[in-house]
């Protein structure tokens, strides 16, 4: 095999002490040395906890391939990608590169606010590998892509949130590695944009280029990657065919997400008008469900907290199926609360899926609430939980008696008319035989 | 960058990660690989270094203008302290241009790795960069400052003599010790975040254990060794002395310059044993 990537038995230890105190001061180090004489024959860092963030990783990747690699929180897939990026240096193992390596592990590295959009463009061109004339020859395309023609000269600080990422994620866009590794960095930005950036990373894919996609999107994954690595901590948990691989982890209860819940506030997704506190997948009777029979209403439960007054919010749903196919986006438009400024408080919103709508699958959940006069998402986050529609067979869905395959996002039971004329049964004979 | 090192590239070697190895030898290579990312970072230094100031790149002139002022009057005026045969505020101007660079380039570049915390944690490329750009971002402000210079010894009526044909490789060496000191400091300092406080005390006091503000002649002969071993005395004694049209004194020059590639040498060898723990401490 070509391969362009090889990892071998790659591990990364942290100390668990270094999150809590980063830096060491001058004091410590002389304590230590000190010290050091007297700590002979014992194990001086025995007291010190450690984490292996990174356990006994290896792999292969093939010139031209498009890995997907999933997992959850704290699974190590930063941790991998950093190494991979040259950022941290393994413990142990090894790692081979036969090629340039771009990576990407967040929009609008080296971007500062007082430079112009040009000024901008080509530090943080350079900053992620490209030289001057590359950055050159591509500017107008950069500028272009993101949409930011006018402002160019314009300090970035006064950029729009949604222009200046637009312009950080085009020139990460137009970087042409040999290994692209990114980093959930398409989590920003508005639909259309992430749209065309999607379109974009294809792009890459078919210009013979290899690229490592961490995400939490299944449904990015699925519509990008050919194969997926499943790293469950710190180690590659499982490593085949996108399909393969996902519905393992989200059948094998590593990745299943009926339920999510943030209890620390500040760690909530959201911001000073609204946070969101909890999602789940629920049926009629309340009990959280992490399957619903596709003959079964379920609903999708959010909690979330106002914390402004004053704001008119819609909380939204999208819903993706197992390809990344949008199933449906549905707003809610209760009456009630559609025009009405919201006081603060703990608001809990359900929506209801009927019962022979959806087709059978895992369904992925984005949540979000957004104010539309201005135009403002408080909250949006993917696959916030995922559910299975199971179509039990039984005969009275849209399946019918059919047993096989059957594609489709959605599978409603739709009333069928049917006329009959009787045939005269001698004029209907004549007519076929003649 | 340049190097494409496709699959199956003739003879390309592969990228290898591996854990470091403390000590291993220069890898000069790969910031050479990186220098036009050293331009825009000096760029990019220098940008930002008077945007949105009032005065602009005039704070070029003030520093080192005011520091004469002062000196002049309470070492000039007050103490009467000798300047080997020029005008006191001359002798000190000579010697605080040349200062000034060193210490703002020291300083920026000690703290310019925790600023850039954000590309060490996102980005690769050699860190050595990061307080490189900072080093040289400072000979705008030397050159400004330098037009000054020029413009007070031709207000003093002293001709400009061949000596200053010696003046870029003093430079030369001066940013090659701000560089030594600098990336040395910027490393410590990442993990060890007192060096924040102590070096610009630390810097004051080395200002005053060089002959900037006072001749060599002042200090006692039993110290005269230390002074000697100082870079910064040969560095600012040579740029006297190219400017004034004096002899130079070539075995102190040549030390300055040896002590001076000492120091690089070891801050290079230092960084690299530093630099590999960078994203998981800073």
């Amino acid at each position: 095999m070509d391969a362009i990537i090889r990892a071998r038995h790659v591990s990364k230890q942290y100390r668990l002490g270094v999150r809590a105190a980063p830096y060491g001061t001058l004091r410590e180090a002389f304590v230590r040395a000190a010290r050091a004489p007297l700590r002979l024959g014992r194990n001086g860092h025995a007291r010190v906890p450690t984490l292996w963030a990174l356990n006994d990783v290896s792999f292969d990747i093939p010139s031209g391939q498009v890995v997907g690699i999933i997992g959850r929180n704290g699974a190590g897939k930063s941790t991998l990608l950093k190494v991979l990026s040259r950022i941290t240096r393994p413990t142990r193992g090894r790692v081979e590169l036969y090629g340039r390596v771009g990576s990407l592990l967040e929009v609008g590295t080296g971007f500062h606010p007082e430079l112009t959009g040009r000024e901008n463009t080509f530090l943080a061109g350079a900053i992620l590998g490209m030289d001057r004339a590359e950055i050159a020859r591509k500017f107008d395309e950069i500028v272009a892509f993101a949409e930011v023609e006018k402002f160019i000269d314009t300090p970035v600080k006064h950029f729009s949130s949604g222009m200046y990422l637009r312009l950080a994620f085009s020139v990460a866009a137009h970087l042409e590695p040999d290994i692209l590794v990114v980093d959930e960095v398409l989590a920003v930005g508005d639909l259309a944009f992430q749209r065309k950036c999607l379109n974009k990373m294809q792009d890459v894919q078919g210009h013979g280029r290899t690229v490592l996609f961490v995400s939490h999107s299944m449904p990015a994954i699925s519509r990008l990657c050919q194969r997926v690595l499943l790293l469950a901590d710190g180690a590659v948990a499982r490593d085949g065919p996108v399909s393969e691989v996902i519905s393992y982890y989200v059948g094998s209860g590593l990745g299943t997400m009926a339920e999510r819940r943030w209890d620390e506030p500040d760690l909530a997704p959201g911001n000073d008008v609204a946070r969101l506190r909890s999602v789940r997948v629920r049926d009629e009777a309340g009990a959280t469900i992490d399957a619903i029979d596709i003959r079964r209403p379920v609903g999708l439960e959010m909690v979330y907290d106002v914390l402004e007054p004053g704001a008119v919010l819609m909380p939204n749903y999208h819903v993706y199926n197992e390809d990344g196919v949008c199933a449906f986006i549905a707003h809610d438009l209760d009456p009630e609360w559609r025009f009405t400024p919201r006081p603060p408080g703990r608001y809990t919103s359900t929506l209801w899926v009927p019962g022979n709508f959806l087709a059978e699958g895992s369904m992925f959940v984005t949540a979000a609430a957004s104010t539309y006069t201005p135009m403002a998402v408080h909250f949006l986050e993917r696959d916030v939980v995922v559910f299975r529609v199971v179509d039990t067979t039984d005969g009275d869905s849209a399946r019918g008696d059919f047993a096989g395959h059957m594609p489709g996002v959605v599978r409603p039971v739709l009333p069928w008319t049917t006329q009959l004329e009787p045939a005269l049964e001698s004029a209907g004979r004549q007519r076929v035989g003649a | 960058m340049t190097v494409n090192l496709a699959p199956g590239a003739a003879g390309q070697p592969p990228i290898v990660i591996e854990p470091g190895r403390p000590w291993t030898a220069l890898d000069l290579r790969a910031p050479w690989e990186y220098r036009e990312l050293l331009y825009f970072l000096t760029v990019r230094d220098i940008k930002l270094r008077y945007r949105q100031t009032f005065l602009g790149v005039a704070w070029a002139v003030l520093q080192p203008v005011a520091a004469m002022l002062v000196f002049s009057l309470f070492l000039g005026r007050v103490a009467g302290v000798t300047s080997s045969g020029v005008p006191y505020p001359l002798f000190a101007f000579l010697g605080l241009v040349p200062w000034m660079f060193f210490s703002n380039a020291v300083s920026g570049a000690s703290n310019s790795l925790i600023t850039s915390s954000n590309l060490i944690t996102k980005v690769y490329f050699p860190r050595v960069i990061i307080p490189a750009a900072a080093v040289l971002a400072g000979l705008v402000d030397f050159s400004v400052s330098f037009v000054v210079l020029l413009a007070l010894l031709v207000y003093y009526g002293i001709p400009l003599t061949g000596g200053v044909l010696l003046v870029p490789l003093l430079l030369g060496v001066l940013v090659l010790l701000a560089f030594g000191v600098g990336t040395w400091m910027a490393g410590l300092n990442v993990k060890f975040r007192d060096i924040r406080y102590a070096l610009p005390f630390v810097v004051q006091l080395w200002m005053f254990a060089s002959p900037v503000v006072y001749p060599r002649t002042l200090v006692p002969e039993r110290w005269q060794w230390a002074l000697r071993l100082n870079p910064i005395t040969g560095i600012i004694e040579g740029f006297r002395a190219a400017l004034l049209g004096r002899d130079f004194d070539w075995p102190l020059l040549a030390l300055a310059a040896g002590i001076t590639l000492a120091i690089a040498l070891y801050a290079l060898l230092a960084f690299a044993r530093m630099e590999e723990g960078f994203a998981d401490v800073i």
